[in-house]
């Protein structure tokens, strides 16, 4: 008996090498990004796992603009390589991917991330190793990595004019309703500073674990207080659950609207039109957006994926591709540092409108747009900002935040 | 080479293979992924010892695990933090150092809770359940349930624990920045030493009275009852040994990939471990560590190459090795060998088994 | 006060959809100790086939599919049984882990095949109305969901209770080899059990669309909820099983009430922990003096 077990060493003793003959060379070699004959960039999204979902399309998306600036020339007279990873909706995999592309691949930079939690896993990579990452997706603020590039909306450009809209809805008595995660909590702690300075009421806060399904209850309650409308920060596929169950329960868009935060285009079919028709949602930009870059956006990314509607996150990634190439040509290289001086103060006309980089936070100045959903599936604008608003991810020029962020 | 000197040739040979060969040619990046899954390994070995030797298949572990972890990340952010509140703390609105936290500031009290914490929960679980004789499917669902369960505590204490994003972003790992490369290099000597440890240990506990009776409660626990020993006692000894396993695997983990999350803790984590050890071979506990390093580093090559394509992969191959060979690899080549040995055992030429050297 | 009244309510109807999804369990797992972790992707087989039916059927889907659904789960439970599960009767723990494997590549397979996100199973007009009860608003579609869970459970109970073939299924959980020398035939049988197990789940399936979302990820999020019922009730009794959604459905319905969701889902699990410490073999217990 005495050795038997560990004999199976030997089998194991195999690995190391394997691993060793299988990558060892190759990965040694490459110089920096700017030393081959193309520029390569990480796209790092969710392609598999539960947030593959949503997170595909935007990997799609950013590579369509990789491929547009390739069509019209390349940058600094290369070819742009995107090499796509994997983070399977696993945040320390994001990390260790990431960690990858910037010492293995030597990415000139990673368009990635969507959930907070895979930006949080990935922030100390990025920064030891002052790498960066191109960041595609609204998110709760309170946040200004400088090797972080922010080009979904922040805060004050998102659920601040949700606010507002409802406010001048006069829908004053609120019921906040979220996963049970770190954007709808920071979001509703900014909804309940914001109610108490402008008069409005919060009538019960409710979260509910992620993948949540059952939400009779929680129904039951929101229809108890009576609210004039709903602010949902729900996430994924507990917003089917939502309003699926809200709608059997009698609940009408007209009398009690659901300001949601988190729905674009691509989540409203699998919701079903006729349970959310009517509700408003906040964000930067819609299919319908007007204007000649959307047109081209919408009809080329319908070209790549017949049948494919696009999404504010998908648009914002696709932005991060095209402003990281305007920076890079600024700079007239592709080292970090070069580039973040250069991306501050550029100015781009995208499907969303006219975008600015701002230097010191390096989010964007965005203008924030309240869209109501149709029955057709799309999403109507039917109030907007009107001009750009400047990004401010600490709440700094909002009396009434003070004390949220210290 | 007698049978007498041929285990500890071949843990010398993989001793070498781990220590010296590996850092010698791997990248930095992927030396560090070796050490992840020797993290993964050392947890395999608890559940090897817990489920092979002992028969509890416990789809719980990632708990344990999580305490481990969740245990050492506490001190590094409260002594990244200085005097103050650790950074989520802030964003969540904590005002005040939860109480539960304030023991973690002193490094011996953290470094003790990573397996003090994880094995006082097993002692606690094994001695309400295994007393119950609770056993067999309804011990494995209830420690799923109890991993659910963890991770929805975990997440919505977003306060206290830092929610789904965990605990990230450390600065100081005892004096040294976790994510440079010479610490990362340290970190994998240190996992890769513990695992040699952990391994010799269990080897020997295995080998010992206990080890027996253990075996002995597996295949017949009302047998091992009736000849007056307690089960009940045996099983949470067991059990204990294993979280303390996992406890120190997570701890480990932390400043290797430098992230501990509820996303490594829940039902799919912790069942994957036990996947590895099944397809590794659970009946030996060099099977465990081979399946969960064989597993993982499937899962990352895979991922690199076709990302939809490992769950297949995954599925596939647990498929055919739970019908075709249930006792994993290691059974596999056990299988192998024994055929070999048949047809060198040619009538009037007995060739003594012990001449043969595998692999 | 009211409001905790309007709990009763909504904790009936948890309650019904926890005895739903478990239902087919307690065949699989009850009779036959087979930990079928697959059973989560048979609901989802069954959302899907009424999102199929949808081209033919239009609104009418979510009925139609009922049948179909049955069959369809119940063929893959049937196929699923005959191609591995029969090889590992006696090892639990095995087919817990092999079935496991099924279920990843059946979600896999689902992503391929209808994509990732969530698709979109239009409810019946008719399931669209609300009624009130004591005060409180019960939805068409949960009273379907409630009648669908009282007809699967009348006709589990007659099928095991009055006919031939259910009486040699009960044979053959409740002494196999008996059974075998009485001359059941014991590979139909479980081959049958598998079937009327997994189509069940199938109907559950159908019976989801109505109020949550149709995706790859479906049976993943109701498959550790089944299990707790069927723990908690007891192997293999019908009667366990009901008892045991319906309390856990109700703990569930006013343990949110009073916290949140969160905490409930936390609360259940620890009485379900709890009243294993009472009764570890669950509420309904076959006694036997075999000797593991």
């Amino acid at each position: 008996m005495r050795g038997t077990s560990l004999r199976y060493w030997a089998a194991l003793a195999v690995l190391p090498v394997a691993l060793a003959a299988g990558c060892g060379d190759a990965e040694n070699g490459g110089g920096s990004a700017d030393a081959g004959a193309t520029i390569k960039v990480g796209i790092l999204h969710s392609l598999s796992g539960t947030m593959s979902i949503s997170e595909v399309t935007v990997a799609n998306a950013e590579k369509m603009a990789v491929d547009e600036i390739n069509a019209a020339g390349g940058l600094l007279g290369k070819k742009i390589e995107a090499v796509r990873e994997d983070g399977a909706s696993d945040w320390p995999t994001f990390a260790q991917k990431a960690q990858k592309l910037i010492r293995k691949d030597k990415v000139a930079a990673v368009f990635g991330g969507w959930t907070s939690a895979s930006r949080k896993a990935m922030l100390p990579v990025f920064e030891r190793n002052k790498a960066l990452l191109w960041y595609p997706v609204q998110y709760e603020g309170l946040e200004s990595s400088p090797y972080i590039f922010y080009t979904g909306a922040t805060t004050n450009q998102q659920i601040v004019p949700g606010l507002d809209y409802l406010k001048e809805k006069g829908r004053k008595r609120i019921f906040l309703v979220g996963s049970d995660y770190v954007f709808p909590r920071t979001a509703n702690k900014i909804i309940k500073a914001y109610a108490k300075a402008n008069g409005m009421q919060i009538l019960g806060e409710e979260y509910t674990p992620l993948g949540h399904t059952e939400y009779s209850t929680l129904v039951n309650k929101v229809v108890a207080a009576k609210p004039d409308a709903v602010f949902n920060t729900l996430n994924g596929d507990s917003n089917v659950s939502f309003f699926k169950q809200l709608r059997s329960a009698g609940v009408t868009a007209d009398r009690m609207p659901v300001m949601s935060v988190s729905i674009a285009e691509e989540e409203v079919k699998g919701i079903g039109v006729a349970n959310i028709a009517g509700h408003p949602v906040a964000w930067n930009y819609y299919q319908t957006t007007e204007g000649p870059a959307n047109a081209r956006f919408v009809r080329a990314f319908q070209t790549r994926h017949r049948g494919a509607v696009t999404s504010d996150p998908m648009q914002a990634g696709y932005n991060a591709v095209h402003l990281w190439a305007a920076a890079v040509r600024k700079a007239g290289t592709t080292d970090v540092e070069a580039v973040k001086k250069a991306a501050a103060g550029i100015s781009l006309d995208l499907p969303e409108g006219k975008v600015t980089i701002d230097g010191p936070t390096q989010h964007l100045f965005k203008t924030a747009r309240i869209g109501v959903i149709q029955p057709d599936g799309l999403i109507r604008e039917v109030w907007s900002s009107g001009a750009p608003i400047k990004p401010d991810p600490y709440l700094k020029s909002y009396p009434w935040a003070a004390g949220l962020a210290s | 080479m007698s049978a007498r000197l041929r285990g500890p040739a071949l843990f010398a040979v993989v001793a070498v293979l781990l220590l010296v060969v590996a850092p010698l040619t791997l990248p930095a990046f992927r030396l560090d992924e070796l050490a992840k899954y020797l993290c993964f390994a050392i947890a395999a070995l608890g559940i090897g010892l817990a489920w092979g030797q002992g028969g509890m298949l416990t789809l719980g572990q990632g708990v344990f695990f999580g305490l481990g972890g969740y245990a050492m990340g506490m001190y590094l952010k409260l002594h990244d933090a200085g005097g103050d509140l650790p950074d989520f703390m802030v964003w969540s609105g904590v005002e005040r150092l939860p109480a539960l936290w304030e023991p973690f500031r002193n490094p011996v009290v953290a470094l003790a809770a990573v397996v003090v914490v994880p094995v006082a929960v097993a002692v606690l679980l094994g001695a309400l359940v295994f007393r119950q004789r609770v056993r067999g499917a309804y011990f494995a669902l209830l420690t799923q349930a109890l991993a659910a369960a963890f991770v929805i505590l975990l997440v919505g204490q977003q306060g206290l624990t830092g929610g789904t994003n965990g605990l990230t972003n450390f600065y100081d790992f005892f004096g040294r920045d976790p994510e440079a490369e010479s610490t990362q290099r340290t970190m994998y000597f240190v996992t890769a030493g513990a695992l040699g440890v952990l391994y010799l240990l269990a080897r020997q506990l295995v080998n010992s009275r206990f080890g027996r009776l253990l075996v002995a409660v597996r295949d017949g626990e009302d047998r091992v009852r009736f000849l007056g020993y307690n089960p009940a006692t045996v099983k949470t000894i067991t059990f204990a040994i294993s979280a303390g396993m996992a406890g120190l695997a997570g701890a480990l983990f932390v400043p290797v990939v430098g992230i501990i999350s509820p996303s490594l803790l829940g039902v799919v984590p912790s069942l994957e471990l036990v996947v590895a050890v099944a397809i590794g071979g659970r009946y030996a506990l060099a099977g465990a560590i081979l399946g969960a390093v064989v597993m993982n580093y499937a899962k990352t090559s895979f991922s690199e190459e076709w990302a939809g394509g490992w769950l297949y992969l995954q599925g596939a191959l647990f498929i055919a090795v739970m019908t075709l060979a249930p006792k994993g690899l290691v059974g596999l080549y056990e299988q192998l060998r024994d055929t070999v040995a048949r047809r060198r055992r040619a009538p009037g030429h007995p060739a003594p088994v012990k001449e043969e050297v595998p692999a | 006060m009211e409001g905790l009244l309007n709990q009763v309510p909504i904790g009936l109807s948890i309650g019904a959809v926890l005895l739903l999804i478990a239902l087919g369990l307690t065949f699989t797992f009850g009779q036959m100790g087979v930990i079928n972790m697959a059973h989560g992707e048979f609901i989802m087989a069954g959302a899907y086939t009424a999102y199929m039916l949808q081209d033919w059927a239009g609104a009418q889907a979510a009925v139609v599919a009922l049948p179909v659904a049955f069959a369809l789960a119940g063929a893959m439970g049937w196929v699923l049984e005959r191609a591995a599960v029969r090889h590992f009767y006696g090892r639990p723990l095995d087919t817990l882990l092999l079935t496991w494997g099924v279920s990843l590549v059946l979600q896999q397979a689902a992503r391929d095949l209808f994509g990732a996100p969530n698709v979109q199973v239009v409810a019946p007009s008719w399931l669209n109305g609300r009624i009130e009860v004591a005060g409180s608003t019960v939805p068409y579609n949960r009273l379907f969901i409630l009648a669908l869970a009282v007809v699967c459970v009348a006709g589990v109970w007659a099928y095991l209770n009055r006919s031939a073939q259910g009486r040699r299924m009960r044979a053959v959980m409740q002494n196999r080899e008996l059974a075998a020398c009485s001359g059941v035939a014991t590979g139909r049988v479980d081959q049958l059990t598998f079937f009327v197990g997994s189509g069940l789940a199938g109907v559950a399936g159908v019976a989801l669309t109505l109020i949550g979302p149709v995706g790859p990820a479906l049976g993943t999020y109701y498959i550790v909820d089944a299990f707790l019922v069927v723990v908690a009730g007891g192997l293999g009794r019908l009667r366990g099983a009901v008892i045991a959604a319906l309390a856990l459905g109700m703990l569930n319905s006013f343990a949110e009430f009073w916290t949140n969701a969160s905490l409930a889902k936390v609360l259940v699990f620890a009485a379900v922990i709890a009243f294993l410490q009472v009764r570890p073999q669950g509420m309904f217990t076959l006694r036997t003096r075999a000797l593991t």
